[in-house]
């Protein structure tokens, strides 16, 4: 893995869209945010959320590349076209903020999160619950006599449906790592070459 | 060729290699060892200033006044804390500013030791970007990034915070590197389709205005040349926002005066009939834009910022163009020229007779009678008195701020220090200290209200000590002007704690300061106390005592638009709807 050479804003499939559709309807974004892993980097972007005002609705970070120390974030925020399109600009003024991506705008992309899950109950419940996890594909990592933790993966969507339908089988206790996205196809891959 | 050094030793050298010749600073416990450094060098020149957002403040003006960067030292906790308020108004008028930090030893971070407190992390949103160096090796290079951040772009403050260890440590000091060194490197020139799209709306225009801001003066002087061909190549009018001022000059006949809120009545008809707006490097602030729905609603707008995300932050754009405004205005200057330098001369000429007759309404005439002399007066005179001299103006924040914007001439970019987006009331004596540090030669004025000067006068101490001879024009109302203004207006005058009862005779103030102080009151000996402050070799303070319950006009109220401008006190009743009352 090579360090890149990426220039802010000036690739064929900049986010930065100047000419926005002006509507007053909130819509939900997800964003691909590509830093560098620098110590405050996360509290920068956090910071300008709660600082303007802007919703995170869900936020995972990690390095992805570590020779390059880039570390990729994932956001998910609502807002209406301008919101969205400000927020982008914003994120973009961010100096170790190498590249900003909606992958919403840019392409269908694939969204999926993991989920933990621990459910207890006896009886027809625990049965009923290990059959719905078995429909949702959720895997068991732990069990006792009373209890499972599942593990799941998929759209939000999919997890909320599957913690709507846990709650009245014993459900005790959920964490949820956050969305991760890639657009789809070759074309607008982001940061790795 | 590396050279091994301490860190305190290459904070020196890469101020030195940035071409630093001063630093405003103020000693501490955790700067100490670069103060040990700095008293065995004679290249970089120390200004020791009297608390920390002075030595900011100074850098500000020294940058302003300059277009190079200005840099403060300070020290750790109180020190860099001290520093937020010039950080922040560094940030919000786009200055250059260097703010370098001591902190604690890496090894007690974190521990709440003596004089430690999280500077990145306070000013994190009040810079451009910001470091706390814990490595000896990355130091150098981190000096030069933050100056390559501080000056690219879309100017701004960052504040380099160093360990008092990584200070005394050893390591090799990177040189300054010519060329991009870093992955930050703003879009310079503008998209030429959306270029040339503005200037065929511009040869078609009936009504154009320009509307230019700071970003002219930041882009260099080569964009207030720029600007001024266009404008006279074009005969389009053109009005400027407080922090644009000097970019066209005053003198000009295109010139209609600021804009805004206390801005001219021809300037503000003028932006709400136009039927195409261009911006130039300004960011449709809340003092420009009045009511944003009622904002120049029959006009295509053109929006020419570095910053991408000015554009269509408050006012939807038509053809927006990111990139520096020189390079921009030199494209707009040879496509329109390539293009048989067209315009719309007819209804151009329609539109002057037009904004003539805004003009003749003569907005701000005020009538100077009896024996109180009238703060408008008072600039007037000012400016009549000290536009020939080699002449820098810098101000505090308020009425005096609003005259004299209104009432004096700027005939160049650089010439004029003003705390626009923050608004930081005792900005100005620091920042004409800074500014006379640059231009040790030129005349330097602060034009100040009373309230807003007592904020920073212990700088009075650093222009005595350092022989700069700022002139401080103190306005005195005996009120905060504007706060008793706004308490008129919207609050039934009830002047709730905006004067004070206790201000300190300034003629004595100066002398205990070891200045000269000059205190006038007579309409008739305005003149001579000018002509002593301009003629006297030191610092100088004026107590100009001017009329108490003057009002700054004309003004746009609250919540209206820029044709529902007040022109004079007979036009204030009941000028804001209660709705409105909750805007700034």
């Amino acid at each position: 893995m090579s360090a890149l050479k990426i220039k802010k804003g000036s690739n064929s499939h900049s986010a930065y869209n100047l000419r926005p559709t002006f509507s007053d309807v909130e819509e939900s974004h997800t964003l691909a945010v590509l830093v560098e892993n620098e110590p405050g980097v996360l509290a920068r972007v956090i910071g300008l959320f709660s600082g303007r005002g802007y919703n995170i609705e869900s936020l995972t970070v990690a390095e992805v590349d570590h020779t390059g120390k880039l570390s990729r974030i994932t956001l998910v925020t609502s807002g209406t076209p301008q919101v969205i399109e400000q927020i982008k600009a914003q994120l973009g003024r961010i100096v170790p903020v190498h590249e900003v991506h909606d992958l919403t705008v840019e392409g269908r992309a694939v969204e999926r999160e993991l989920a933990l899950f621990k459910v207890s109950g006896k009886g027809d419940a625990r049965i009923e619950a290990l059959r719905l996890a078995e429909i949702f594909r959720a895997n068991v990592v732990d069990s006792t006599l009373e209890s499972f933790v599942f593990e799941i993966t998929g759209t939000p969507e999919k997890i909320d449906a599957f913690a709507e339908l846990m709650t009245p089988l014993g459900l005790l206790e959920v964490a949820r790592t956050g969305v991760a996205a890639l657009s789809r196809g070759v074309g607008l891959a982001v940061g790795l070459k | 060729m590396t050279r091994q050094m301490t860190g305190a030793k290459m904070v020196v050298q890469a101020l030195k290699d940035q071409g630093v010749d001063v630093v405003f600073g103020y000693p501490g416990g955790a700067v100490l060892p670069i103060y040990d450094e700095i008293f065995q060098q004679n290249d970089i020149r120390h200004i020791l200033v009297r608390h920390e957002q002075g030595a900011v403040h100074a850098a500000e003006g020294y940058a302003r006044s300059t277009g190079k960067p200005g840099v403060a030292l300070v020290t750790s906790g109180p020190g860099a804390t001290n520093a937020v308020t010039g950080l922040t108004d560094a940030l919000m008028d786009s200055i250059p500013i260097i703010v370098l930090s001591g902190q604690v030893p890496t090894f007690l971070i974190g521990s709440d030791g003596f004089q430690e407190a999280d500077t990145v992390g306070i000013t994190r949103p009040c810079t451009k970007h910001n470091w706390l160096v814990k490595d000896p090796e990355r130091l150098a290079e981190t000096i030069h990034e933050g100056f390559h951040v501080a000056t690219s772009g879309r100017p701004g403050p960052v504040l380099i915070d160093i360990p008092k260890d990584v200070q005394f440590a050893t390591g090799a000091y990177k040189e300054k590197t010519k060329g991009p060194k870093s992955h930050y490197a703003p879009q310079m020139k503008g998209d030429m389709d959306t270029i040339t799209e503005l200037v065929e709306a511009m040869e078609k225009a009936k009504r154009p205005v320009f509307y230019t801001g700071g970003g002219v003066i930041n882009s260099g002087p080569a964009a207030s040349q720029l600007l001024r061909e266009l404008v006279e190549a074009t005969g389009f009018p053109i009005t400027s926002t407080l922090m644009g001022l000097g970019a066209y000059p005053a003198s000009g006949d295109k010139w209609l005066g600021m804009l805004g809120m206390h801005g001219l009545y021809e300037a503000n008809m003028a932006m709400h009939d136009c039927d195409l707006l261009i911006n130039i490097g300004a960011r449709f602030d809340d003092r420009i834009t009045g009511r944003i729905d009622a904002f120049s609603p029959g006009s295509r707008k053109a929006h020419i910022d570095i910053d991408p995300s000015s554009i269509n932050k408050v006012i939807h754009t038509d053809m927006p163009i990111v990139g520096d405004v020189a390079h921009v205005l030199e494209d707009m200057l040879n496509v329109w020229k390539s293009r048989g330098r067209k315009t719309d001369r007819d209804n151009l000429a329609k539109w002057w007779k037009k904004i003539d007759t805004w003009r003749s309404v003569n907005c701000l005439a005020f009538r100077q009678e009896g024996k109180v002399i009238k703060p408008q007066y008072a600039i007037q005179r000012l400016e009549e008195l000290t536009k020939g001299h080699d002449r820098y103006i810098s101000t505090e924040v308020g009425q005096h701020q609003m005259w004299a914007a209104q009432y004096m001439g700027f005939e160049a970019p650089n010439r004029w220090m003003t705390s626009g987006g923050l608004g930081t009331m005792g900005y100005g004596f620091p920042a004409s200290i800074g500014t006379q540090v640059a231009h040790p030669e030129s005349l330097v004025i602060n034009v100040a209200g009373e309230a807003s000067w007592l904020m920073n006068m212990q700088e009075m101490g650093t222009a005595v000590q350092y022989r700069l001879p700022v002139k401080q024009f103190i306005l005195n109302n005996e009120r905060l002007g504007m706060v008793r203004q706004w308490q008129e207006l919207l609050h039934g005058e009830r002047y709730s704690q905006s004067w004070s009862e206790a201000l300190p005779d300034f003629v004595k103030l100066a002398e205990a300061f070891g200045a000269k102080g000059i205190q006038v009151s007579d309409p008739d000996k305005l003149d001579d106390a000018i002509m002593e402050m301009v003629e006297h070799p030191g610092p100088v303070i004026v107590d100009c005592l001017v009329e108490k319950h003057e009002n700054c006009f004309p003004m746009i109220p609250s919540g209206k638009a820029h044709n529902e401008m007040l022109l004079g006190e007979a036009e204030t009743q009941g000028a804001i709807d209660p709705k409105d009352s909750v805007l700034v």
